[in-house]
């Protein structure tokens, strides 16, 4: 019998220390697969985030690099410019993209720098006990919103890609989901474009991902994803913000 | 005839494997296994059934799960 599916080569053998039903996991896997089927693992320089993917250092078989807190952007942008030849690919969450790190971000998609970011939103800071991040839905509880978040008092959230489309720079922006098969598929062949833009010199391409933090929600693995489906998603409306390969054909 | 293999060290109990997405409901968390990090690892009931589709290798986070044909 023929291996058809399995651990994919893109990771190492070490076993992911993410809680139970974490997305972090899946969208590691999905970067894996796509480091081994576009052939750019040896090229590949990865930066794991402050959060909890900060030893996704040791999960991904490729050269990484952790910088300090939402400086992603900026790192994959000095090793790009030095080193054209390698795949530059800044893993990040929302409280590293869209709080610390939101300089970085908005300026690495003005500048159209030609890196890939990937955003995992769990609405949540996940890392140092689930409090609100700037993603956290109004009403929605966490550690420091214990009554719902409120608008009022802790304002609005940031929607990141309807943000950077605001922008001329950026080159592709698009969101995803984990929660159904379907889904899931979709957001790796987001990646791929999300890579392939990269490899063709287009510039800067960031995929939001929604993702179940089933710890920092104080829900179970399967609650979390129904609530992605049911109630993240319409707030976060899943599709392409920019596309410029189609506004250039 | 395609195989399901549970890596049931690796996998964490999330279940997320077991809740539909199997297109022929095979697969459910073992009520009376425990493995060596504790938890209740998913199994599968009916091999026979398996159509090879992979949506359980697709949805679980570890990953836990090897599909051959
Ligand atoms: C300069 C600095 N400020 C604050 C922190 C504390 N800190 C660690 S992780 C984190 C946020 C993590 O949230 P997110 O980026 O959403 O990642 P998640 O864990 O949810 O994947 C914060 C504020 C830090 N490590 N360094
Ligand atoms: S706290 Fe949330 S984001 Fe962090 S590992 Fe656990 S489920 Fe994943
Ligand atoms: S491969 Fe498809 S049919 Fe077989 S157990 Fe997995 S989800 Fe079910
Ligand atoms: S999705 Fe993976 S970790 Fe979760 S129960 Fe199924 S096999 Fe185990
Ligand atoms: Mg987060």
């Amino acid at each position: 019998m023929k291996l058809i599916f399995g651990r994919p080569a893109g990771l190492t053998e070490v076993n992911q220390r993410y809680c139970p039903g974490c997305g972090h996991g899946i969208v590691h896997r999905l970067i894996a697969e796509l480091l081994v089927e576009l052939d750019i693992r040896e090229r590949a320089v990865g930066i794991a985030p402050v959060g909890c993917a900060v030893f996704a250092d040791e999960y991904f078989n490729c050269d990484m690099i952790q910088p300090p807190h939402g400086r992603g952007p900026a790192v994959a942008t000095g090793i790009k410019r030095a080193r054209p030849d390698c795949i530059l690919f800044s893993y990040q969450g929302d409280g590293d993209l869209a709080a610390i790190g939101t300089a970085e971000t908005v300026h690495a998609a003005a500048r159209n720098e030609n890196i890939t970011v990937i955003f995992i939103n769990n609405a949540i800071y996940g890392m140092t006990g689930g409090q609100l991040a700037p993603t956290t839905l109004p009403g929605m509880r966490s550690t420091t919103s214990v009554q719902g978040r409120d608008t009022g008092k802790q304002g609005y959230p940031i929607k990141v890609c309807e943000l950077l489309a605001g922008l001329d720079g950026p080159y592709y922006l698009e969101r995803c989901a984990l929660d159904t098969p379907k889904n899931i598929i979709r957001t790796k062949k987001v990646l791929k474009t999300a890579f392939q833009n990269q490899i063709n010199n287009k510039g800067f391409s960031l995929v939001e991902i929604l993702s179940m933090c089933p710890t920092g929600w104080g829900m179970t693995p399967v609650q979390s994803k129904k609530w992605i489906s049911e109630v993240m998603s319409k707030y976060y409306p899943l599709g392409e913000f920019r596309n410029r390969a189609k506004e250039e054909k | 005839m395609p195989e399901v293999k549970i890596l049931e060290d690796v996998c964490k109990g999330c279940g997320l494997c077991c809740d539909g997405i199997c297109p022929v409901n095979i697969l459910i968390l073992s009520p009376n296994r425990i493995n060596s990090s504790g938890y209740h690892p998913a199994t599968v009931t009916d091999m026979e059934k398996c159509t090879g589709c992979g949506y359980c290798y697709i949805t679980c986070p570890e990953p836990a799960i090897e599909v051959y044909k």
